[in-house]
């Protein structure tokens, strides 16, 4: 019998450490046998820690929220009596537990070893068909056929921008130059998305041979993976994957034996936005500020010191050996006409079930948070989803059953970005959230182009302001007009898709802004300065409200209702988090 | 921090190739908890990068810092999903606890408030990452018993 204890960055926080090491005790006093080992992150990070128990027949067992202290319970219950522990589970693949339906719907290839391997472990990875992709394609030795069935297969970049990898792969290909370089871009950077982190941290071989096979086609024999700083784990199992495939004969001089050499070196992003840009990517490697450069050339014709550079995501990666094993057409076979395969997206926010989903591309927003994810935290109303982080825009409830696949995002005005989708419910105000993006573009432009410095600064002072109850006649079209002329005059895609939650919070959620601007209202609560508070007849007189209060604007006796002056309210809400009796009103 | 000792930046593994300015700053903060003067001078002298391009750089990434930072590190993720639970909350909860802003270091020097874009754990939000420790789920009230765990028995690693 085996014990899996899930840990990735979510389960340690959750304490899954704690809990691996609670079990290496039990092993190490010997009552119990069994086998220990670490696996990444299986997706469910609303459950974590996870542990999954897998018996010697085969048939696997998932329990949820195993913390340090239920470890004795799971041994003595599960491994000792072999009785299924029921309140804990989660899923057992022989269709039990409660959340059967998270895995039903999902279709997982770039998540195939995810939370079943240990991400540290080479045997691992080879006994799940791990390198068998790169042999098959050094065998039949013919780049331009691997890049054909690429092509075929319709994957397209899982960055966001999603032009065809094939087709990035073939210009780089035919680009003169005596070196040429693969850069795995894996500087996850827009807030609410973590995907790229999970696959590395869970199976960072997947991304790795994605990469050999990458710079097989297009002749590249070096590469770097250019990876943020903030995910430690991420760096520590990459850089323990890239020793392990070297000492293989996986990189290196002769890879297989097969006479073709590449090299894979790590570099650390150091915590710029920007730098998700691709020719901002090249200029960090190079050790300059990550600035963008103009486009064309493009990378495939001059990229890292001038030499022809191909530039993929960590899940563009991930699928690749996927697709050489089984084929272009079973790849294009799922998904839409011109979206094919999966996308893996990361669910934040007022969702029941926070985590990473790999669904076919196809499927509606709808069935992502309500089948998959179980709907919207404490049964509130759906009000919107965020797509593509500060790039991206949101999607109203009304829109649900918009389809996953880059056109039909695009045409509601988000872009499908790296997979952020965060859920919001009705007490998310949408001024709020667009300030808050747009504080976060502000802060991370480069400074190159004026209307992405100074135009992100001008929205985000309008929306600052109409957040504080100073919002004027004419804000709204200001924003519009400002948020036009930052998209039309920026260089790199931070520019140009900074205005995208402006422009869709005022499509969607017009009424919401005015109700701020004309009736000095926020529907959502959010908005302090706007908000007022009056104490309620069922007040009963504990003076807690009046002891918080800062300024003193709350009086009365024990046990008789208290008088808010409003004159002296400075909006701050702390009267309203201590009251017991929820007998102070805001509106 | 303890004191200067000097590199050899020439024979750090970073030496020789390309764009190795960023490691070697990154190299430096790892040593001494931020860039310090001597060591952009030493840079300098012994890779010859111009100062100008050295604090340019330095200053450009979020990562790199110019000053001392006090012995626990907080970072206080303001990421979409941190946002939306209440990050704003936790920050000023912190703030209120330790009596010192955002981006400010106590004068006991045992810690620094810093709010950083995005940590990746967005389903246990709102988070914080204490050194190497995240914390996650938070409240207020959870928040402030965390960094009384750290102000009580200083368990935080030095940076």
């Amino acid at each position: 019998m085996k014990i899996l204890v899930g840990l990735g960055t979510c389960g340690i926080a959750a304490g899954a450490e704690r809990t691996y090491e609670a079990l290496a005790k039990s092993q190490a006093a010997g009552t119990v046998p069994f086998e220990l080992d670490k696996t990444g992150c299986i997706g469910m990070c609303y459950r974590e820690p996870l542990v999954e128990i897998r018996s010697d027949d085969g048939s696997r067992v998932q329990y949820g929220n195993v913390s340090a202290d239920k470890v004795d319970k799971l041994l003595s219950e599960h491994v000792v009596q072999g009785k299924v522990i029921e309140d804990w589970l989660v899923w057992a693949d022989d269709g039990r537990g409660s959340e059967r339906a998270y895995f039903s719907h999902q279709t997982r290839i770039v998540l195939r070893n995810c939370g079943k391997i240990n991400p540290e472990s080479l045997e691992d990875y080879l006994a799940a068909d791990g390198y068998k992709a790169l042999r098959q394609v050094l065998d039949q030795n013919d780049p331009d056929a691997l890049i054909a069935s690429i092509v075929d297969s319709g994957l397209r970049g899982r960055g966001g921008a999603g032009f065809l990898t094939g087709m990035k792969w073939r210009f780089t290909r035919l680009a003169e130059g005596d070196r040429k370089f693969i850069i795995c871009n894996a500087d996850e950077g827009d807030p609410g998305a973590f995907m790229d982190r999970s696959v590395l941290e869970s199976d960072p071989h997947s991304v790795l041979e994605g990469m050999v096979i990458a710079a097989f086609a297009i002749g590249a024999n070096d590469g770097y993976i250019y990876v943020r700083a903030e995910y430690p784990k991420a760096i520590e199992r990459l850089n323990i994957a890239v020793a392990q495939a070297e000492a293989a004969g996986f990189l290196g001089d002769d890879v297989c034996g097969k006479g073709f050499s590449f090299h894979v070196k790590l570099k650390e992003g150091a915590g710029a936005f920007v730098c998700g840009e691709e020719t901002a990517l090249m200029a960090s490697i190079e050790g300059k500020r990550g600035m963008p450069r103009m486009r064309p050339p493009f990378p495939a014709t001059k990229g890292l010191w001038d030499c022809p550079t191909s530039i993929n995501n960590v899940e563009t990666f991930a699928n690749v050996p996927w697709i050489v094993l089984n084929g272009a057409q079973a790849f294009a076979a799922i998904g839409t006409a011109n979206s094919k395969g999966t996308k893996v997206f990361a669910m934040a926010g007022k969702i029941k079930r926070g985590g990473l989903v790999e669904v076919p591309m196809g499927i509606s927003i709808r069935d992502i948070v309500f089948d998959v994810c179980g709907g919207i935290k404490k049964d509130k109303k759906f009000k919107t989803v965020q797509m593509g982080g500060p790039s991206g825009g949101f999607i109203p409830a009304e829109l649900q059953d918009t389809v996953i696949d880059y056109e039909s995002i695009n045409k509601t005005g988000a872009i499908m970005g790296s997979g952020g989708l965060v859920v919001m419910d009705d007490t998310t105000c949408m001024v709020d959230v667009t300030r808050f993006f747009l504080e976060f573009t502000q802060r991370e432009s480069c400074g190159k182009c004026t209307f992405c410095r100074v135009g992100t600064k001008r929205m985000l002072e309008v929306l600052t302001r109409i957040c504080d109850g100073n919002g004027r006649e004419g804000d709204i079209e200001l924003l519009e007009q400002l948020a036009v002329l930052t998209k039309n005059t920026s260089l790199c895609g931070l520019g140009t898709t900074a205005p995208n939650p402006v422009l869709t919070a005022i499509k969607y959620f017009r009424s919401e802004f005015e109700a701020h601007i004309t009736n000095r209202r926020c529907p959502a609560h959010q908005c302090k300065p706007l908000l007022t508070y009056t104490i309620l007849d069922s007040c009963v007189g504990c003076l807690l409200c009046a002891k918080v209060c800062p300024t003193k604007a709350i009086t009365g006796e024990l046990k008789k209702v208290h008088v808010l002056d409003q004159s002296k309210c400075t909006h701050c809400g702390e009267c309203h988090k201590v009251c017991r009796v929820d007998a102070i009103a805001v509106y | 921090m303890s004191e200067h000792r000097k590199f050899d930046f020439k024979k750090q593994h970073f030496a020789g190739e390309e764009g190795h300015l960023i490691p070697l700053l990154q190299r430096a903060q790892e040593t001494d908890g931020y860039i310090t003067r001597e060591r952009i001078a030493e840079i300098h002298k012994q890779c010859g990068i111009p100062l100008a391009q050295i604090y340019g750089v330095a200053t450009f990434y979020a990562q790199f810092r110019l000053h001392p930072i006090g012995k626990n590190l907080i970072r206080v993720c303001h990421g979409t999903a941190c946002h939306v639970s209440g990050a704003n909350d936790i920050t000023k909860a912190i703030e209120d606890t330790l009596g010192v802003c955002n981006g400010e270091t106590t004068p006991d020097r045992l810690f620094t408030i810093e709010t950083v874009s995005c940590l990746g754990c967005c389903s246990l939000a709102p988070v914080i990452m204490i050194n190497h420790s995240t914390h996650g789920n938070l409240t207020e009230k959870e928040v402030k018993k965390v960094l009384k765990q750290y102000q009580k028995a200083d368990i935080g690693e030095v940076q």
